[in-house]
Protein backbone atom coordinates (compact mmCIF):
# COMPACT_ATOMS: atom_id res chain seq x y z
CA UNK A 1 0.00 0.00 0.00
CA UNK A 2 1.22 3.48 -0.89
CA UNK A 3 2.14 5.59 2.11
CA UNK A 4 3.98 8.88 3.25
CA UNK A 5 7.79 7.99 3.77
CA UNK A 6 10.16 9.98 5.08
CA UNK A 7 13.67 11.43 3.00
CA UNK A 8 14.95 12.82 6.16
CA UNK A 9 17.82 13.84 4.87
CA UNK A 10 15.99 15.89 2.79
CA UNK A 11 14.04 18.08 4.98
CA UNK A 12 14.75 21.83 5.19
CA UNK A 13 12.24 22.15 8.07
CA UNK A 14 10.17 24.51 6.03
CA UNK A 15 6.97 23.41 7.86
CA UNK A 16 5.25 23.54 4.29
CA UNK A 17 4.14 20.21 5.14
CA UNK A 18 1.98 21.36 7.81
CA UNK A 19 0.13 23.78 5.88
CA UNK A 20 -0.77 22.24 3.44
CA UNK A 21 -1.92 19.49 6.20
CA UNK A 22 -3.95 22.25 7.33
CA UNK A 23 -5.73 23.91 4.78
CA UNK A 24 -6.84 20.18 3.40
CA UNK A 25 -8.47 18.94 6.46
CA UNK A 26 -9.84 22.72 6.72
CA UNK A 27 -12.63 22.45 4.47
CA UNK A 28 -11.98 25.78 2.94
CA UNK A 29 -11.28 26.15 -0.23
CA UNK A 30 -8.96 29.21 -0.59
CA UNK A 31 -5.53 28.74 1.07
CA UNK A 32 -5.23 32.07 2.54
CA UNK A 33 -8.48 32.06 4.18
CA UNK A 34 -8.21 28.76 5.46
CA UNK A 35 -4.83 29.58 7.34
CA UNK A 36 -4.05 33.12 7.72
CA UNK A 37 -3.72 34.36 11.26
CA UNK A 38 -4.92 31.40 12.93
CA UNK A 39 -3.05 28.97 14.56
CA UNK A 40 -2.80 26.07 12.71
CA UNK A 41 -3.10 21.81 14.52
CA UNK A 42 -1.88 19.57 11.61
CA UNK A 43 -1.34 16.23 11.55
CA UNK A 44 1.78 15.79 10.31
CA UNK A 45 4.16 17.70 12.25
CA UNK A 46 7.95 18.60 12.34
CA UNK A 47 10.67 17.51 14.74
CA UNK A 48 13.76 19.46 14.39
CA UNK A 49 16.57 19.58 16.72
CA UNK A 50 20.33 20.63 16.07
CA UNK A 51 21.11 20.11 11.96
CA UNK A 52 18.14 17.35 11.98
CA UNK A 53 14.72 17.66 11.17
CA UNK A 54 11.90 15.81 9.85
CA UNK A 55 8.20 15.05 9.51
CA UNK A 56 6.48 12.55 11.40
CA UNK A 57 2.69 11.56 10.38
CA UNK A 58 0.31 8.25 10.99
CA UNK A 59 2.64 4.97 9.85
CA UNK A 60 -0.51 3.32 9.11
CA UNK A 61 0.13 0.01 10.78
CA UNK A 62 -0.29 -2.59 9.54
CA UNK A 63 -0.78 -3.88 13.59
CA UNK A 64 -2.52 -0.67 14.96
CA UNK A 65 -1.90 -0.16 18.82
CA UNK A 66 -4.56 2.56 18.43
CA UNK A 67 -6.95 0.26 16.76
CA UNK A 68 -6.40 -2.20 19.08
CA UNK A 69 -6.65 -0.14 21.86
CA UNK A 70 -9.32 1.95 20.98
CA UNK A 71 -12.16 1.99 23.98
CA UNK A 72 -15.13 3.33 21.24
CA UNK A 73 -13.99 1.41 18.19
CA UNK A 74 -13.94 4.91 16.65
CA UNK A 75 -10.42 3.74 14.97
CA UNK A 76 -10.20 1.32 12.10
CA UNK A 77 -8.74 0.29 9.59
CA UNK A 78 -10.34 1.08 6.18
CA UNK A 79 -8.81 -0.12 2.88
CA UNK A 80 -5.63 0.19 4.86
CA UNK A 81 -6.03 3.52 6.23
CA UNK A 82 -6.36 3.67 10.36
CA UNK A 83 -9.39 6.51 10.11
CA UNK A 84 -10.94 8.04 12.84
CA UNK A 85 -14.81 7.99 13.30
CA UNK A 86 -15.23 11.84 14.66
CA UNK A 87 -18.62 10.91 16.29
CA UNK A 88 -18.04 7.90 18.05
CA UNK A 89 -14.62 9.00 19.72
CA UNK A 90 -15.06 10.74 22.82
CA UNK A 91 -11.42 11.73 23.18
CA UNK A 92 -10.30 9.64 26.38
CA UNK A 93 -7.02 9.80 24.40
CA UNK A 94 -5.97 6.06 24.70
CA UNK A 95 -4.88 6.63 21.06
CA UNK A 96 -2.41 9.03 22.33
CA UNK A 97 -1.34 6.36 25.45
CA UNK A 98 -0.75 4.07 22.34
CA UNK A 99 1.11 5.27 19.69
CA UNK A 100 4.89 4.46 19.18
CA UNK A 101 5.30 7.67 16.72
CA UNK A 102 3.61 10.11 18.70
CA UNK A 103 1.09 10.12 15.46
CA UNK A 104 -2.42 10.83 17.09
CA UNK A 105 -3.15 14.23 18.63
CA UNK A 106 -6.39 15.76 20.51
CA UNK A 107 -8.25 17.97 17.17
CA UNK A 108 -9.33 21.45 17.53
CA UNK A 109 -13.56 20.22 17.78
CA UNK A 110 -13.09 17.62 20.51
CA UNK A 111 -12.31 14.59 19.04
CA UNK A 112 -8.70 12.88 18.18
CA UNK A 113 -7.20 13.51 14.80
CA UNK A 114 -4.64 11.69 12.96
CA UNK A 115 -3.23 11.90 9.29
CA UNK A 116 -6.44 9.86 7.14
CA UNK A 117 -3.78 10.11 3.80
CA UNK A 118 -6.47 12.82 2.80
CA UNK A 119 -8.78 10.16 1.60
CA UNK A 120 -11.89 12.26 3.71
CA UNK A 121 -11.15 15.73 2.16
CA UNK A 122 -10.68 16.74 -1.12
CA UNK A 123 -6.96 16.15 -1.65
CA UNK A 124 -7.36 12.70 -2.45
CA UNK A 125 -3.54 12.57 -2.26
CA UNK A 126 -1.97 13.14 0.72
CA UNK A 127 -1.43 17.18 0.39
CA UNK A 128 1.38 17.45 2.83
CA UNK A 129 3.34 15.34 0.38
CA UNK A 130 1.99 17.54 -2.70
CA UNK A 131 2.93 20.85 -0.97
CA UNK A 132 6.62 19.31 -0.29
CA UNK A 133 9.20 21.63 -1.99
CA UNK A 134 12.00 19.11 -1.47
CA UNK A 135 10.64 15.18 -1.61
CA UNK A 136 11.67 14.95 1.64
CA UNK A 137 8.08 13.17 2.19
CA UNK A 138 6.66 11.00 -0.58
CA UNK A 139 3.72 8.73 -1.02
CA UNK A 140 4.66 5.44 -2.47
CA UNK A 141 4.91 1.96 -2.03
CA UNK A 142 7.96 1.03 0.09
CA UNK A 143 8.42 -3.10 1.09
CA UNK B 1 -14.09 -25.75 13.70
CA UNK B 2 -16.56 -24.71 15.94
CA UNK B 3 -15.74 -21.89 18.73
CA UNK B 4 -17.73 -20.85 20.97
CA UNK B 5 -16.60 -17.36 23.12
CA UNK B 6 -18.46 -16.87 26.57
CA UNK B 7 -18.79 -12.53 26.92
CA UNK B 8 -19.83 -10.59 24.37
CA UNK B 9 -17.42 -7.57 25.32
CA UNK B 10 -14.06 -6.23 24.36
CA UNK B 11 -11.95 -10.03 25.10
CA UNK B 12 -14.78 -11.64 22.71
CA UNK B 13 -14.47 -9.46 20.27
CA UNK B 14 -11.08 -9.45 19.78
CA UNK B 15 -11.29 -13.07 19.63
CA UNK B 16 -13.82 -12.98 16.95
CA UNK B 17 -11.25 -10.83 14.93
CA UNK B 18 -8.16 -13.01 16.11
CA UNK B 19 -10.36 -15.63 14.62
CA UNK B 20 -11.42 -14.27 11.47
CA UNK B 21 -7.90 -13.41 10.46
CA UNK B 22 -6.83 -17.53 9.88
CA UNK B 23 -10.51 -19.03 9.55
CA UNK B 24 -13.01 -17.12 8.01
CA UNK B 25 -15.68 -20.19 7.86
CA UNK B 26 -15.59 -21.61 11.25
CA UNK B 27 -18.98 -21.55 13.26
CA UNK B 28 -18.40 -18.62 15.94
CA UNK B 29 -21.31 -18.52 19.06
CA UNK B 30 -20.79 -15.48 21.29
CA UNK B 31 -22.83 -16.18 24.75
CA UNK B 32 -23.20 -13.28 26.98
CA UNK B 33 -25.62 -12.62 29.92
CA UNK B 34 -25.60 -8.80 29.13
CA UNK B 35 -28.87 -9.01 26.77
CA UNK B 36 -27.13 -5.75 23.85
CA UNK B 37 -25.38 -5.41 21.17
CA UNK B 38 -21.54 -5.56 21.93
CA UNK B 39 -20.68 -1.87 23.64
CA UNK B 40 -17.82 -0.07 25.30
CA UNK B 41 -18.31 -0.60 28.99
CA UNK B 42 -15.54 2.65 29.58
CA UNK B 43 -18.63 4.60 27.85
CA UNK B 44 -20.92 4.37 30.22
CA UNK B 45 -20.05 7.34 32.47
CA UNK B 46 -19.42 9.04 29.22
CA UNK B 47 -23.36 8.34 28.30
CA UNK B 48 -24.75 9.69 31.38
CA UNK B 49 -22.66 13.03 31.10
CA UNK B 50 -24.18 13.46 27.32
CA UNK B 51 -21.19 12.97 25.24
CA UNK B 52 -22.22 9.57 23.86
CA UNK B 53 -25.29 7.46 23.18
CA UNK B 54 -26.47 3.99 22.79
CA UNK B 55 -25.99 4.03 19.64
CA UNK B 56 -22.72 6.00 19.85
CA UNK B 57 -21.12 3.65 22.04
CA UNK B 58 -21.78 0.62 20.01
CA UNK B 59 -18.15 -1.14 20.29
CA UNK B 60 -18.59 -2.60 17.20
CA UNK B 61 -21.05 -1.71 13.87
CA UNK B 62 -24.57 -3.13 13.55
CA UNK B 63 -23.67 -5.59 11.34
CA UNK B 64 -20.24 -6.80 13.13
CA UNK B 65 -22.37 -10.58 13.74
CA UNK B 66 -22.81 -10.82 10.10
CA UNK B 67 -20.14 -9.67 8.98
CA UNK B 68 -18.24 -11.93 11.00
CA UNK B 69 -20.28 -15.31 10.43
CA UNK B 70 -20.66 -15.21 14.03
CA UNK B 71 -23.81 -16.12 16.06
CA UNK B 72 -24.80 -13.89 19.19
CA UNK B 73 -26.81 -15.82 22.00
CA UNK B 74 -28.41 -14.55 24.70
CA UNK B 75 -28.20 -16.61 28.01
CA UNK B 76 -26.16 -16.89 31.40
CA UNK B 77 -23.40 -20.19 31.46
CA UNK B 78 -23.30 -21.68 34.41
CA UNK B 79 -20.44 -23.72 33.73
CA UNK B 80 -18.18 -26.04 31.26
CA UNK B 81 -17.42 -29.28 31.01
CA UNK B 82 -14.36 -29.86 29.67
CA UNK B 83 -14.61 -33.68 28.65
CA UNK B 84 -17.70 -33.39 26.96
CA UNK B 85 -16.99 -30.06 25.18
CA UNK B 86 -20.05 -28.47 25.70
CA UNK B 87 -20.72 -25.21 27.96
CA UNK B 88 -23.92 -25.51 29.84
CA UNK B 89 -26.49 -22.47 29.96
CA UNK B 90 -29.06 -21.56 32.95
CA UNK B 91 -32.04 -22.24 30.30
CA UNK B 92 -31.05 -25.86 30.16
CA UNK B 93 -29.14 -25.57 27.11
CA UNK B 94 -25.97 -27.17 26.89
CA UNK B 95 -23.87 -25.68 23.40
CA UNK B 96 -20.49 -27.59 22.24
CA UNK B 97 -17.64 -26.28 20.79
CA UNK B 98 -14.06 -27.60 20.25
CA UNK B 99 -12.27 -24.32 21.21
CA UNK B 100 -13.52 -22.20 23.75
CA UNK B 101 -12.97 -18.62 24.79
CA UNK B 102 -13.51 -17.44 28.55
CA UNK B 103 -13.53 -13.37 28.26
CA UNK B 104 -16.14 -12.97 31.43
CA UNK B 105 -14.81 -10.22 32.80
CA UNK B 106 -15.57 -9.11 36.02
CA UNK B 107 -18.01 -8.31 38.96
CA UNK B 108 -18.16 -5.24 40.97
CA UNK B 109 -16.71 -5.98 44.38
CA UNK B 110 -19.13 -4.83 47.07
CA UNK B 111 -17.61 -5.51 50.50
CA UNK B 112 -19.73 -6.06 53.72
CA UNK B 113 -21.19 -2.73 55.12
CA UNK B 114 -22.82 -1.92 58.09
CA UNK B 115 -26.59 -0.86 57.08
CA UNK B 116 -26.25 -1.43 53.11
CA UNK B 117 -29.57 -3.33 52.80
CA UNK B 118 -31.42 -0.17 54.25
CA UNK B 119 -30.16 1.85 51.13
CA UNK B 120 -32.93 2.59 48.99
CA UNK B 121 -31.12 3.44 45.62
CA UNK B 122 -27.44 1.77 46.00
CA UNK B 123 -26.09 0.66 41.97
CA UNK B 124 -22.79 -0.49 41.34
CA UNK B 125 -21.68 1.21 37.69
CA UNK B 126 -19.72 -1.44 36.02
CA UNK B 127 -22.36 -1.99 33.04
CA UNK B 128 -24.70 -0.37 30.75
CA UNK B 129 -28.05 -1.37 32.68
CA UNK B 130 -26.37 0.58 35.53
CA UNK B 131 -25.77 3.76 33.99
CA UNK B 132 -29.25 3.56 32.60
CA UNK B 133 -31.11 2.34 35.97
CA UNK B 134 -29.26 5.76 37.38
CA UNK B 135 -29.81 8.06 34.55
CA UNK B 136 -33.52 7.01 35.22
CA UNK B 137 -33.67 7.95 38.97
CA UNK B 138 -31.64 10.85 39.02
CA UNK B 139 -32.99 14.26 38.96
CA UNK B 140 -30.55 18.08 38.96
CA UNK B 141 -32.03 18.11 42.73
CA UNK B 142 -29.81 14.26 43.39
CA UNK B 143 -27.56 14.23 46.06
CA UNK B 144 -25.13 11.61 45.10
CA UNK B 145 -22.56 9.49 47.65
CA UNK B 146 -20.14 7.32 45.97
CA UNK B 147 -17.73 5.02 47.83
CA UNK B 148 -14.41 4.61 46.15
CA UNK B 149 -12.17 7.42 44.32
CA UNK B 150 -10.43 4.82 42.06
CA UNK B 151 -10.75 4.72 38.08
CA UNK B 152 -14.52 3.54 38.59
CA UNK B 153 -15.80 5.76 41.65
CA UNK B 154 -14.44 8.57 39.54
CA UNK B 155 -15.66 8.35 36.37
CA UNK B 156 -19.06 7.72 37.77
CA UNK B 157 -18.60 11.11 39.37
CA UNK B 158 -17.74 13.16 36.14
CA UNK B 159 -20.71 11.04 34.34
CA UNK B 160 -22.84 12.44 36.94
CA UNK B 161 -21.37 15.44 37.64
CA UNK B 162 -23.49 17.79 35.42
CA UNK B 163 -27.03 16.10 36.25
CA UNK B 164 -27.47 16.12 40.08
CA UNK B 165 -26.91 18.10 42.69
CA UNK B 166 -24.49 17.13 44.77
CA UNK B 167 -21.76 14.69 44.79
CA UNK B 168 -19.73 13.36 47.57
CA UNK B 169 -16.66 10.82 46.71
CA UNK B 170 -15.19 8.87 50.55
CA UNK B 171 -12.40 6.76 50.35
CA UNK B 172 -10.30 4.48 52.85
CA UNK B 173 -7.13 5.30 51.35
CA UNK B 174 -5.70 9.30 51.85
CA UNK B 175 -5.29 10.17 48.32
CA UNK B 176 -7.60 9.28 44.81
CA UNK B 177 -6.73 7.17 42.01
CA UNK B 178 -3.70 5.27 44.29
CA UNK B 179 -3.82 2.50 41.94
CA UNK B 180 -2.42 4.63 38.52
CA UNK B 181 -0.90 7.62 40.34
CA UNK B 182 1.63 9.07 42.99
CA UNK B 183 1.11 11.09 45.56
CA UNK B 184 1.91 14.30 43.88
CA UNK B 185 -0.61 13.22 40.78
CA UNK B 186 -3.64 12.41 43.20
CA UNK B 187 -2.72 15.69 44.65
CA UNK B 188 -3.45 17.87 41.32
CA UNK B 189 -6.12 15.36 40.47
CA UNK B 190 -7.97 15.55 44.27
CA UNK B 191 -7.75 19.81 43.40
CA UNK B 192 -8.93 19.52 40.63
CA UNK B 193 -12.01 17.34 41.77
CA UNK B 194 -12.59 20.26 44.30
CA UNK B 195 -12.72 22.91 42.11
CA UNK B 196 -15.19 20.71 39.82
CA UNK B 197 -17.64 20.40 42.48
CA UNK B 198 -16.93 17.06 43.57
CA UNK B 199 -15.94 16.60 47.30
CA UNK B 200 -13.77 14.34 48.65
CA UNK B 201 -13.22 12.89 52.02
CA UNK B 202 -10.09 10.71 51.87
CA UNK B 203 -8.71 8.19 54.53
CA UNK B 204 -12.14 7.34 55.86
CA UNK B 205 -14.68 4.66 56.01
CA UNK B 206 -18.30 4.24 56.54
CA UNK B 207 -19.43 3.30 59.83
CA UNK B 208 -23.00 2.88 58.91
CA UNK B 209 -25.41 3.45 56.36
CA UNK B 210 -29.03 4.05 56.57
CA UNK B 211 -31.57 4.29 53.83
CA UNK B 212 -30.44 7.80 52.90
CA UNK B 213 -27.96 8.88 55.05
CA UNK B 214 -23.93 7.36 55.74
CA UNK B 215 -22.21 8.06 58.94
CA UNK B 216 -18.78 8.01 58.19
CA UNK B 217 -15.73 7.07 60.63
CA UNK B 218 -14.34 10.58 60.98
CA UNK B 219 -18.00 10.89 62.23
CA UNK B 220 -18.95 13.51 59.61
CA UNK B 221 -23.15 12.40 58.49
CA UNK B 222 -23.67 12.80 54.51
CA UNK B 223 -26.98 12.93 53.50
CA UNK B 224 -27.95 11.45 49.82
CA UNK B 225 -30.86 9.78 47.72
CA UNK B 226 -28.09 7.87 45.87
CA UNK B 227 -25.39 5.86 46.81
CA UNK B 228 -22.93 4.18 44.43
CA UNK B 229 -20.48 1.19 45.87
CA UNK B 230 -16.95 1.40 43.36
CA UNK B 231 -14.87 -0.23 45.58
CA UNK B 232 -13.29 -2.56 43.27
CA UNK B 233 -14.17 -5.02 40.89
CA UNK B 234 -13.43 -8.96 41.47
CA UNK B 235 -12.34 -11.24 38.11
CA UNK B 236 -14.73 -13.38 36.81
CA UNK B 237 -13.04 -16.93 37.25
CA UNK B 238 -15.33 -19.54 39.02
CA UNK B 239 -16.47 -21.42 34.98
CA UNK B 240 -12.51 -22.46 34.86
CA UNK B 241 -12.33 -23.31 38.63
CA UNK B 242 -14.49 -25.11 38.70
CA UNK B 243 -13.35 -27.49 36.66
CA UNK B 244 -9.99 -27.71 37.84
CA UNK B 245 -8.49 -24.91 35.92
CA UNK B 246 -5.21 -22.92 37.21
CA UNK B 247 -6.56 -19.93 38.91
CA UNK B 248 -4.85 -17.71 40.83
CA UNK B 249 -6.29 -13.97 41.52
CA UNK B 250 -7.51 -14.13 38.03
CA UNK B 251 -7.45 -16.87 35.51
CA UNK B 252 -3.90 -18.36 34.44
CA UNK B 253 -3.25 -18.09 30.84
CA UNK B 254 0.31 -18.72 28.55
CA UNK B 255 1.21 -16.31 26.07
CA UNK B 256 -1.06 -18.55 23.54
CA UNK B 257 -3.66 -17.67 26.03
CA UNK B 258 -4.37 -21.06 27.01
CA UNK B 259 -5.68 -21.52 30.39
CA UNK B 260 -4.16 -25.12 31.86
CA UNK B 261 -7.33 -26.48 30.39
CA UNK B 262 -7.69 -28.24 26.80
CA UNK B 263 -8.88 -26.19 24.09
CA UNK B 264 -9.83 -23.71 26.48
CA UNK B 265 -8.55 -20.05 26.11
CA UNK B 266 -8.97 -16.59 28.47
CA UNK B 267 -8.23 -13.11 27.95
CA UNK B 268 -9.75 -9.87 29.26
CA UNK B 269 -10.32 -8.70 32.64
CA UNK B 270 -10.69 -12.28 34.25
CA UNK B 271 -7.09 -13.02 33.52
CA UNK B 272 -3.75 -12.60 35.01
CA UNK B 273 -1.12 -11.36 32.86
CA UNK B 274 2.39 -11.05 33.44
CA UNK B 275 3.67 -7.15 33.40
CA UNK B 276 6.80 -6.96 31.61
CA UNK B 277 7.83 -3.53 34.15
CA UNK B 278 7.71 -6.01 37.38
CA UNK B 279 7.88 -9.31 36.28
CA UNK B 280 5.14 -10.41 38.24
CA UNK B 281 1.55 -11.55 37.30
CA UNK B 282 -1.41 -9.11 37.94
CA UNK B 283 -4.98 -8.49 36.80
CA UNK B 284 -4.87 -5.81 34.06
CA UNK B 285 -8.06 -4.86 34.04
CA UNK B 286 -7.74 -2.18 30.89
CA UNK B 287 -9.49 -2.22 27.74
CA UNK B 288 -6.35 -2.67 25.22
CA UNK B 289 -4.98 -5.45 27.11
CA UNK B 290 -8.44 -7.26 26.63
CA UNK B 291 -8.46 -6.73 22.81
CA UNK B 292 -4.68 -7.55 22.59
CA UNK B 293 -5.04 -11.06 24.75
CA UNK B 294 -8.70 -11.89 23.02
CA UNK B 295 -7.16 -11.33 19.05
CA UNK B 296 -3.86 -13.60 19.90
CA UNK B 297 -6.47 -16.51 21.69
CA UNK B 298 -8.54 -16.37 18.32
CA UNK B 299 -5.73 -16.56 16.27
CA UNK B 300 -4.24 -19.39 18.32
CA UNK B 301 -7.97 -21.08 18.43
CA UNK B 302 -7.61 -20.56 14.94
CA UNK B 303 -5.14 -22.54 13.96
CA UNK B 304 -2.43 -19.34 13.89
CA UNK B 305 0.53 -19.03 15.98
CA UNK B 306 0.49 -15.84 18.05
CA UNK B 307 1.96 -14.55 21.67
CA UNK B 308 1.13 -11.60 24.04
CA UNK B 309 4.20 -10.89 25.64
CA UNK B 310 4.70 -7.04 26.60
CA UNK B 311 1.49 -6.30 28.54
CA UNK B 312 2.01 -3.34 30.97
CA UNK B 313 -0.34 -1.70 33.42
CA UNK B 314 -1.27 1.75 31.23
CA UNK B 315 -4.10 3.94 31.64
CA UNK B 316 -5.58 7.07 29.41
CA UNK B 317 -8.10 8.93 32.14
CA UNK B 318 -9.72 12.11 32.32
CA UNK B 319 -12.10 13.42 34.64
CA UNK B 320 -13.83 16.81 34.10
CA UNK B 321 -11.38 17.86 31.51
CA UNK B 322 -7.81 16.93 33.11
CA UNK B 323 -6.41 14.38 30.62
CA UNK B 324 -3.57 12.14 32.42
CA UNK B 325 -2.01 9.34 30.64
CA UNK B 326 -0.03 6.57 32.90
CA UNK B 327 2.24 3.84 32.46
CA UNK B 328 4.37 0.95 33.66
CA UNK B 329 5.52 1.26 37.48
CA UNK B 330 6.78 3.85 39.41
CA UNK B 331 9.70 1.34 41.27
CA UNK B 332 13.13 3.28 40.35
CA UNK B 333 14.75 6.60 39.53
CA UNK B 334 12.11 9.50 39.24
CA UNK B 335 12.66 12.30 37.12
CA UNK B 336 10.22 15.06 37.59
CA UNK B 337 9.12 18.06 35.63
CA UNK B 338 6.62 20.28 36.32
CA UNK B 339 4.89 23.54 34.24
CA UNK B 340 1.92 25.72 35.34
CA UNK B 341 -0.82 23.20 33.99
CA UNK B 342 1.61 19.98 33.57
CA UNK B 343 3.49 17.23 36.18
CA UNK B 344 5.01 14.45 34.76
CA UNK B 345 7.20 11.42 36.10
CA UNK B 346 9.32 9.37 34.59
CA UNK B 347 11.14 6.49 36.38
CA UNK B 348 14.04 4.65 35.12
CA UNK B 349 15.33 1.31 36.70
CA UNK B 350 18.19 -1.00 35.45
CA UNK B 351 18.86 1.44 31.59
CA UNK B 352 15.24 1.64 31.39
CA UNK B 353 12.03 3.45 31.65
CA UNK B 354 9.83 1.36 33.33
CA UNK B 355 7.23 3.83 34.12
CA UNK B 356 5.49 7.27 33.56
CA UNK B 357 3.02 9.81 34.80
CA UNK B 358 1.65 12.87 32.59
CA UNK B 359 -1.12 15.04 33.73
CA UNK B 360 -1.99 18.27 32.20
CA UNK B 361 0.04 17.88 28.99
CA UNK B 362 0.05 14.48 27.28
CA UNK B 363 0.89 15.13 23.71
CA UNK B 364 2.94 11.93 22.18
CA UNK B 365 2.99 9.98 25.30
CA UNK B 366 2.83 6.85 23.45
CA UNK B 367 6.63 7.41 22.36
CA UNK B 368 7.19 7.18 26.08
CA UNK B 369 4.80 3.73 26.31
CA UNK B 370 6.47 2.11 22.97
CA UNK B 371 10.36 2.57 25.25
CA UNK B 372 8.92 1.16 27.69
CA UNK B 373 6.84 -1.82 25.89
CA UNK B 374 9.68 -2.08 23.53
CA UNK B 375 12.48 -2.32 26.53
CA UNK B 376 14.59 0.37 24.91
CA UNK B 377 17.69 0.70 26.14
CA UNK B 378 17.77 4.19 27.19
CA UNK B 379 21.73 4.08 26.34
CA UNK B 380 20.65 3.80 22.72
CA UNK B 381 18.92 7.09 22.46
CA UNK B 382 19.02 10.83 23.41
CA UNK B 383 17.49 10.25 27.00
CA UNK B 384 18.30 13.92 27.74
CA UNK B 385 15.91 15.14 24.64
CA UNK B 386 13.35 12.08 25.83
CA UNK B 387 13.00 14.01 29.68
CA UNK B 388 12.17 17.03 28.11
CA UNK B 389 9.47 15.63 25.70
CA UNK B 390 8.46 12.29 23.71
CA UNK B 391 9.67 12.61 20.08
CA UNK B 392 11.62 10.45 18.12
CA UNK B 393 14.63 12.50 17.27
CA UNK B 394 16.01 10.96 20.39
CA UNK B 395 16.44 7.77 18.54
CA UNK B 396 19.18 7.30 16.51
CA UNK B 397 19.28 7.88 12.55
CA UNK B 398 18.83 4.31 11.69
CA UNK B 399 15.65 3.96 13.86
CA UNK B 400 14.24 6.67 12.87
CA UNK B 401 14.66 4.86 9.52
CA UNK B 402 12.62 2.24 10.71
CA UNK B 403 10.09 3.74 12.28
CA UNK B 404 9.41 6.76 9.34
CA UNK B 405 11.19 5.69 5.83
CA UNK B 406 9.85 2.06 5.48
CA UNK B 407 13.34 0.76 6.62
CA UNK B 408 13.17 -3.18 7.64
CA UNK B 409 14.70 -3.46 10.61
CA UNK B 410 16.86 -6.73 10.02
CA UNK B 411 17.22 -7.20 13.52
C1 LIG C 1 -16.89 2.71 34.35
C2 LIG C 1 -15.72 2.03 33.72
C3 LIG C 1 -14.78 2.78 33.05
C4 LIG C 1 -13.69 2.19 32.44
N1 LIG C 1 -12.81 2.99 31.77
C5 LIG C 1 -11.77 2.42 31.14
C6 LIG C 1 -10.86 3.22 30.39
O1 LIG C 1 -11.00 4.43 30.30
N2 LIG C 1 -9.83 2.61 29.77
C7 LIG C 1 -9.64 1.25 29.85
O2 LIG C 1 -8.69 0.75 29.26
N3 LIG C 1 -10.49 0.47 30.54
C8 LIG C 1 -11.54 1.02 31.19
N4 LIG C 1 -12.41 0.22 31.88
C9 LIG C 1 -12.14 -1.23 31.92
C10 LIG C 1 -12.69 -1.93 30.68
O3 LIG C 1 -14.04 -1.69 30.57
C11 LIG C 1 -12.39 -3.42 30.75
O4 LIG C 1 -10.99 -3.61 30.81
C12 LIG C 1 -12.93 -4.18 29.56
O5 LIG C 1 -14.31 -4.01 29.42
C13 LIG C 1 -12.61 -5.67 29.71
O6 LIG C 1 -13.25 -6.41 28.72
P1 LIG C 1 -13.58 -7.94 28.93
O7 LIG C 1 -14.15 -8.39 27.63
O8 LIG C 1 -12.42 -8.65 29.48
O9 LIG C 1 -14.66 -8.00 30.09
P2 LIG C 1 -16.09 -7.27 30.28
O10 LIG C 1 -16.14 -5.99 29.54
O11 LIG C 1 -16.32 -7.25 31.75
O12 LIG C 1 -17.10 -8.28 29.60
C14 LIG C 1 -17.37 -9.58 30.04
C15 LIG C 1 -18.75 -9.97 29.57
O13 LIG C 1 -18.97 -11.35 29.85
C16 LIG C 1 -20.26 -11.50 30.37
N5 LIG C 1 -20.29 -12.73 31.18
C17 LIG C 1 -19.61 -12.98 32.31
N6 LIG C 1 -19.89 -14.20 32.78
C18 LIG C 1 -20.77 -14.75 31.92
C19 LIG C 1 -21.45 -16.00 31.87
N7 LIG C 1 -21.26 -16.91 32.83
N8 LIG C 1 -22.31 -16.23 30.87
C20 LIG C 1 -22.51 -15.30 29.90
N9 LIG C 1 -21.87 -14.10 29.88
C21 LIG C 1 -21.03 -13.83 30.89
C22 LIG C 1 -20.44 -10.25 31.21
O14 LIG C 1 -21.78 -9.99 31.52
C23 LIG C 1 -19.86 -9.21 30.29
O15 LIG C 1 -20.80 -8.77 29.36
C24 LIG C 1 -13.52 0.79 32.51
C25 LIG C 1 -14.47 0.01 33.18
C26 LIG C 1 -15.55 0.61 33.78
C27 LIG C 1 -16.56 -0.24 34.49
Amino acid sequence: MKKVYVNEEWCLGCHLCEYYCAFANSGITDMVKALKDKKINPRIQIEEGGDVCFAVSCRHCEEPLCVKGCITGAITIVDGVVSVDREKCVSCYTCILSCPYGAVMPSDEGAIQKCELCVKNAGGEPNCVKGCPNKAIVFEERG
Amino acid sequence: MNYVIIGNSTAGIGTVEGIRKHDKSGEIIIISNEKHHTYSRPLISYLLYGKTTEEKMKYRKDSFYEDNNAKLVFGNVLSIDDKKKTVNLENGESISYDKLLVGAGSKPFVPPMQGLESVKNKFTFMSLDDAKALEAIITSETRVLIIGAGLIGLKAAEGLSKRVASITVVDMATRVLPSILDEEGSKIVEEHLVKSNIKCILGTTTKELFEEKAILSNGDEINFDVLIVAVGVRPNTELVKDIGGQVNRGIQINTKCETSINDIYSAGDCTESYDITTGENKILAILPNAYMQGEVAGINMAGGNKEYTNAIPMNAMSILGLHMITAGSYDGEQIITKAENAYKKLVVRDGLLVGYIMIGEVNRAGIYTSLIRDKVQLDSVDFEVLKNKPQLIAFSKQVRMQKLGGVKNDN
